[in-house]
């Protein structure tokens, strides 16, 4: 008995091979995409031009395709596949033998897309919108992606099968469900982008028919599009819940609660996709409404996570002592990188959700769409919630899937590192919302619009993002040293995988939480319920479809 | 599944500012005209042209209908046309805009005018020009290598 | 009467770790800083044509 509990406390060498070897793609994603992520801030600057002929959106183009695609599927589904192996025990050879793979689908395709985009054959950003054409190898290499990422999270659903299989009526271990329902999340809502990808964008490029519906593509495509951006949220709530607490020496606020967010996330956060295309013409303005009041569903599971959050840091802080109403905050272990790094990302989240609830509020998003608000606003999400805390994850689990320690030197560079990213993303991304307010559009090259007054003043703004993109830069090359040195150079030791225990660990979650056909359904009916109708109006009121065009 | 007190005030508090938040936007939406742009006209992308109002680009004055003026606008890779405007201030004015090739966006800087515009599709918005001033419309969805040179402007003079 | 004392005392110390003053004073903060930004954009959208 105790060794089955030792055994599990590590994740099996064989499957850190397979988590380690996606952690290599996912940072070279950043580093690429780091540094076109750099030049576009630069360009736009205005004091910059790229060299040899490269094109400003080619390189967008790279950036997004880098970052939001490949860094960040390849970073969770090796998170995960290790998360399971920790809490659900390790994978069997059948299991790994699915999620290598996934790995290789996963890797072929980002190459096949990668090599398009560089030989500018691909310049049509990572939204990849019709009636832009790219080369069929784009589209073709991102169906790879897809269906690899399917190939790999089935190996994390068959491991947490086997352990409901040898414990029946036990709730499964939060970490492990946390990562199934995640891999459900991704598996259902990538079923829309490759709808449009399979059945339109690749027959549509290959030549085989002439023309393509465009508002379905998008319609597709956005079905797709708001889960996406959970499906990165969901595994830095995952180290929120289930990991930070461990870290400071806390407990888990309640792991019922936990588990129901995650639920509410999975039914919530697909049929919402129309709060992407509140400004488009050719969907009846009350659907995109009852679109935006499911939006406003999604907000829930995170206004409990804020309060599970900071209740786990008032309890703990109080058990060490702390008075007042806000003593727990300075006993926190703010020298520790595996617990700032994370929380910079989560107090990050409160100007990014608020701006995110602007966005979606309907009428509203006349103010904002399509300015560089949007962009300022996903790189406080994604680029600094979600990064920070995957930045945070590495700094334990490399060093542990590798045997080898973070050492006080590489801590103190992992808190330096997190500052940084900080203060650039403050620059940058603040300077973005202010612009985008001014109406500053985004995914565009320096211009003065034909010496437009308005446009004249957005100028500043853009000089302050080059500042803030290059200390991100350097944020970048800071954590690529940190990677590179848990990888190979640290010292061999163990490195703990922390995982937190129930504040009350008699209350047991309700099984009901596992009743995956429950769940499913309930997820299948909203879906119908919000697209059945308009999808359908879409489709009988669509104009002559669109032939190709490529316009770079 | 316990619940604490606080939390459960809290979540009553956060989800009646939601409900707030959507009651605000959705009273003024459906009940004070403010809907987002959700034109549902349709038209063939290779003959807008040909097609009314598309043959004639530009500021229209008309008679017996809500709105004062008409403006309409063809926008194809990389610029639109009208390519310049001049309204008067405190009109009431109806933008109705179309693409002849792929997706753009039609956004009138610091204003509320802001909508895509898809091959096939009208886009329409209806608002009153009341303040004075030089506006820049830009184009905010990725259209090409010019995407970042497609613009037109409008000025709003008082006459 | 002074073990009255002593056994009030170590029932304020429960409450006060137990206490979830500071989470609730956080989490309305954070309300506060929605409704803000929310009122700010949506003020711009009630000013602009």
């Amino acid at each position: 008995m105790i060794n089955n509990a030792k055994a599990i406390v590590k994740v099996d060498s064989k499957d850190a091979k397979l988590s380690m070897a996606h952690f290599f793609v996912a940072f070279g994603a950043l580093a690429i995409g780091g540094l076109m992520g750099l030049l576009q801030t630069l360009v736009r600057s205005g004091k910059f031009e790229l060299p040899f002929g490269i094109g400003y959106y080619q390189i967008l183009t790279a950036h997004g395709v880098l970052m939001g695609l490949v860094l960040t599927t390849f970073f969770i589904m090796g998170f995960q596949y290790a998360a399971v192996s920790r809490t659900a025990g390790p994978h069997s050879s059948a299991a790994r033998r699915t999620g290598w793979t996934g790995f290789w689908m996963m890797t072929a395709g980002t190459l096949m897309s990668g090599t398009m985009i560089l030989l500018n054959e691909a310049s049509v950003l990572y939204t990849f919108y019709a009636p832009l054409k790219a080369h069929w190898i784009f589209y073709l290499g991102l169906t790879f992606v897809v269906v690899g990422s399917w190939v790999d999270g089935i190996a994390q659903i068959m491991t947490y099968a086997k352990w409901r299989k040898n414990h029946p009526g036990v709730p499964s271990p939060l970490l492990s469900f946390m990562a199934v329902i995640n891999t459900v999340l991704w598996i259902v809502a990538t079923l829309g982008v490759a709808a449009t990808v399979l059945f339109q964008l690749l027959p549509w490029s290959l030549g085989l028919v002439d023309t393509v519906d465009v508002l379905v593509s998008r319609t597709l495509f956005w079905y797709f599009g708001h889960p996406l951006v959970y499906f990165w949220l969901l595994p830095a709530y995952m180290c929120w819940y289930a990991v930070v607490p461990k870290i400071i020496g806390g407990k888990i606020f309640s792991d019922s609660l936990a588990r129901l967010s995650f639920i509410l996330f999975l039914l919530f956060s697909i049929p919402v996709g129309f709060h992407h295309q509140l400004t488009e013409p050719g969907i009846d303005p009350a659907w995109k409404f009852f679109q935006v009041i499911l939006t406003f569903m999604v907000v829930i599971p995170s206004l409990m996570t804020a309060f599970s959050l900071f209740a786990t840091f008032e309890r703990y802080g109080r058990s060490k002592g702390a008075t007042g109403i806000l003593g727990w905050f300075k006993v926190l272990p703010w020298n520790d990188a595996r617990f700032i790094v994370p929380f910079i990302g989560m107090a990050a989240f409160i100007p990014a959700g608020a701006g995110g609830i602007i966005n979606a509020s309907n009428q509203m998003d006349q103010v904002v769409h399509n300015t560089i608000w949007v962009t300022g606003h996903f790189h406080l999400t994604a680029a600094t919630s979600v990064i920070l805390t995957f930045f945070g994850i590495s700094y334990w689990l490399i060093p542990h899937l590798t045997g080898r320690k973070l050492t006080k030197k590489m801590n103190k560079l992992g808190i330096i590192q997190a500052w940084v990213w900080f203060i650039g993303m403050a620059f940058m991304s603040g300077s973005m919302h202010i612009q985008g307010l001014l109406g500053g559009p985004r995914r565009s090259s320096f211009s003065t619009y034909g010496d437009s007054k308005q446009a004249l003043e957005w100028i500043p703004y853009q000089i302050a993002q080059a500042v803030g993109g290059t200390i991100l830069f350097i944020g970048i090359i800071l954590v690529l040293v940190i990677f590179i040195n848990l990888a190979f150079f640290a010292p061999k030791g163990d490195e703990e995988f922390p995982v937190g225990e129930a504040e009350n660990s008699e209350e047991r979650a309700p099984m009901v939480f596992e009743n995956w056909k429950l769940w499913l359904g309930i997820l299948t009916a909203l879906i119908l319920f919000a697209y059945t109708i308009p999808f359908i109006d879409i489709i009988q009121n669509a104009p002559p479809g669109s032939k190709g065009f490529r316009t770079w | 599944m316990h619940m604490h007190k606080l939390e459960k005030i809290w979540l009553i508090l956060g989800i009646s500012c939601l409900i707030i938040f959507l009651t605000t936007v959705g009273v003024s939406a459906f009940y004070m005209g403010n809907k987002p742009p959700s034109c549902l006209l349709t038209i063939d992308p290779e003959k807008v042209d040909q097609q009314k109002p598309f043959d004639k680009p530009g500021l229209h004055k008309v008679e017996g209908k809500e709105w004062d003026y008409e403006l309409v606008y063809v926008a194809q890779a990389f610029s639109y046309n009208p390519a310049k405007v001049e309204i008067p201030l405190g009109a009431k004015v109806k933008v109705i805009a179309t693409t002849k090739d792929v997706i753009h966006g039609f956004e009138v800087a610091g204003t509320n005018i802001n909508m895509m515009l898809e091959p096939g599709y009208i886009s329409e918005y209806t608002t009153t020009f009341d303040k004075e001033g030089e506006y820049l419309i830009v184009c905010n969805e990725y259209c090409g290598s010019g995407h970042h040179l497609m613009f037109s402007k409008i000025e709003v003079v008082k006459k | 009467m002074a073990k009255v004392e002593l056994k009030a005392k170590q029932n304020t110390e429960i409450e006060d770790r137990s206490s979830l003053k500071g989470t609730m004073a956080s989490v309305l903060f954070l309300l506060l800083f929605i409704i803000v930004s929310w009122l700010g954009v949506y003020y711009l959208f009630v000013d602009r044509f």
